[in-house]
């Protein structure tokens, strides 16, 4: 299998579906953002130019744009470049696209793709590193892609593609350099099944987007120092969810460790805990511990910066806390 | 002429069945907030009439007129208006939602401005697929005061999207409505076409209630969008009716009745003004009536005919199920 980087594979998909989707188009397109990796690309721009449309900043007039395409038989993507930005548009993604299919009591569909790279950033400070995940959880109607990686972005973005419904791919900066072996052809990856990453016995750590990666790190760590073993879950899509692959993990392990980059207060390892203490109760050896950014703002300066991070050490550390219970 | 008598009659069924809404709210068979297009009718008839049902529409919260105009079964809006299992989208969407997806009515944004985009990105598929077709947008001028208006107009004179945006002004005085420049309480601006001057958007203004020139205006300007000139924007004027002055639509001045077109001064006092200045009926009806076409025995007949058109409508709509509990968890998603 070749080894492509996060940002070579999602460009092959973006080729692939172009080739065989003569409707998929991008107003704007901006894969890659400020990463070095955006060059990357090059090769879906050379080749796709047409289906490209250069556009104004001016978010919620692209948003309910793309509603309109999409309900006439386009399958638009608007790139709204940051998950930040979003916000400019909004009330078209939750309060719009997500209620037509719904309001015409399953007559319209709307199968159009908002695209935005999400995470928190060094430097980025409080209004570029917004991680919306959690609010749009919050909206029913939006199906909600956080590719972890190379293969996952490239076979997730397919079925993004081919999706009937509303979709919210939100890529991450900094995952654009990660590098990893990707089949040459990459199938569609359904939405709804959650990827074992790592196996292991004693501690479930469900993590998505860039905090995967920090999460088989903090496993790697706690193996090596204190023996124990962790299984690392990365559930894909929010909506729709794979609980089952979470719940059978935590029976078979009895402590629970959500790590993840939005706002703890009502954030997805709220909703994360909230579920498996549903259906886990019984099986759970001790409470479930959360590493999220906590209820503030991004800081600018570095000190700051580093209070408030998901960081792999973060991640052990609430590892072997529970890990003590038995 | 005849045509003229035919339209009449539109416009009646569309005010009866609108007063009849608002009889069924006031009785609690529907509760909340809605909005009527009463004073409204020539509008929708005078463009709808201009614009084949191959077309494109959206429309807004106030839409029963649009879509009965466009030529939606009225029995599937009153159902849909009374949350029943017939309605136009299945008692989903209510008086707020109703649209019309088979008729190209795809979905109704109730919020203001929020059809305004998507009315462009369907005209943009559809210069993408390169069929003649072109959307109509309805608004009222409330949203000129949106930021996404703004947005839209930027991004659809850009790229000459085939769209036919109506703004609806239902607050104009009665001498105002057919020219000059008319300052609006929300808006800066001294007249709402001067808004859209600035992207190159030709702006039109319109009395909102003479159907005639309305769809004369529109069948010109379809024609202009679908060349590929680009968006076009029409202010139509109406004055407002004085039931819709308040929160919740009412009855004021009781139902309209036919006599007024002969007798205006007939009205109570509170509709009186509006009655003899303003209200599209009444002032169509003088029309044939003085080219000899519309007779007060004529119009009597003629309502008669209209309110038990409108009675067989309410009393169809009623007897149907509520949209049923079990279904309240259908259509969140699409099925692959």
């Amino acid at each position: 299998m070749p080894t492509m980087t996060y940002a070579e594979a999602l460009c092959q998909s973006l080729l692939d579906t172009c080739e065989a989707e003569p409707n998929l188009i991008f107003i704007p397109a901006a894969f890659g953002g400020l990463s070095p990796h955006a060059k990357s690309f090059a090769p879906f721009y050379a080749r796709f130019r047409d289906r490209i449309y250069p556009a104004p900043i001016s978010e919620i007039a692209l948003c309910g744009i793309g509603v309109g395409a999409a309900i006439a038989g386009l399958r638009p993507v608007i790139d709204v470049l940051s998950a930040s930005f979003l916000y400019q548009g909004i009330a078209q993604v939750v309060n719009e696209a997500a209620n037509v299919h719904y309001m015409t009591d399953g007559k319209t569909r709307c199968p159009v793709i908002f695209h935005a790279m999400q995470g928190v950033l060094p430097g980025e400070a409080a209004q570029h590193n917004r991680c919306l995940s959690a609010e749009l959880w919050n909206s029913p109607g939006l199906e909600i892609v956080l590719p972890a990686s190379p293969e996952d972005a490239a076979g997730l973005w397919k079925t993004a593609v081919a999706s009937p419904n509303p979709t919210v791919f939100m890529d991450h900066q900094l995952l654009m350099g990660m590098t990893a072996e990707v089949p040459a052809h990459v199938e569609p990856i359904p939405f709804g099944q959650a990827r074992v990453v790592r196996s292991g016995r004693d501690v479930t750590v469900v993590a998505t987007l860039a905090v995967v990666e920090r999460a088989v790190r903090a496993a790697e760590q706690v193996e090596a120092s204190d023996s124990i073993s962790v299984e690392v879950i990365d559930p894909r899509t929010l909506v729709p969810f794979d609980e089952e692959t979470i719940v059978q993990s935590v029976r078979k392990t009895g402590r629970l460790v959500v790590a993840d980059e939005t706002i703890r207060s009502c954030g997805v390892a709220a909703e994360v805990v909230a579920r498996v203490q549903e259906r886990c109760w019984g099986d759970l050896k001790g409470p479930i511990q959360r590493v999220t950014l906590p209820d503030v703002p991004i800081p600018f300066s570095r000190p700051q910066e580093a209070v408030v991070a998901v960081t792999p050490e973060k991640i052990a550390q609430a590892v072997r806390l529970v890990a003590r219970y038995q | 002429m005849s045509a003229l008598r035919e339209v009449l009659r539109r416009m009646l069924f569309m005010r009866r069945f609108e007063e009849a809404v608002i009889a069924l709210f006031e009785r609690g068979d529907f509760e909340g907030h809605y909005h009527v297009y009463i004073g409204q009718e020539a509008t929708a008839l005078g463009a709808l009439d201009a614009i084949p049902p191959t077309d494109y529409m959206y429309t807004t919260h106030r839409n029963h007129g649009h879509l009965l105009a466009r030529g939606a079964d009225p029995t599937g809006l009153m159902a849909e208006i009374l949350g029943k299992v017939g309605g136009l989208v299945g008692g989903r969407g209510g008086s707020y939602h109703a649209a019309w997806p088979e008729g190209l009515v795809p979905v109704t944004s109730a919020l203001v401005a929020g059809n305004i985009p998507q009315a462009a990105g369907t005209a943009l598929a559809i210069k993408r697929k390169g069929t003649d077709q072109l959307v109509v947008c309805w608004f009222g001028d409330g949203a000129v005061e949106e930021g996404a208006f703004y947005e839209t107009m930027n991004l659809s004179a850009m790229w000459k999207l085939p769209v036919l945006y109506l703004c609806e002004n239902n607050s104009v005085p009665a001498p105002y409505r057919a020219m000059g420049q008319y300052p609006s309480s929300t808006h800066a601006a001294r007249s709402l076409t001067d808004v859209v001057a600035p992207f190159g958007i030709p702006g039109h203004v319109v009395d909102g209630t003479d159907y005639e020139a309305v769809r004369q205006l529109v069948t010109e300007l379809a024609a202009r969008c679908r060349q590929g000139d680009g968006p076009q924007f029409v202010e139509a004027r109406t004055s407002r009716w004085p039931g819709s002055y308040g929160l919740w639509p009412a009855q004021t001045g009781g139902p309209f009745d036919v006599r007024w077109v002969w007798e205006p001064a007939g009205a109570p006092e509170e509709v009186r003004e509006w009655t003899a200045s303003s209200d599209p009926i009444v002032l169509l009806g003088q029309r044939l009536a003085a080219a000899g076409q519309l007779d007060p025995e004529g119009l009597s007949q003629l309502d008669q005919e209209v309110k038990g058109e409108v009675a067989t409508v309410v009393e169809e709509a009623l007897a149907q199920e509520d949209a049923p509990a079990a279904q309240t968890l259908a259509h969140v998603f699409a099925d692959r």
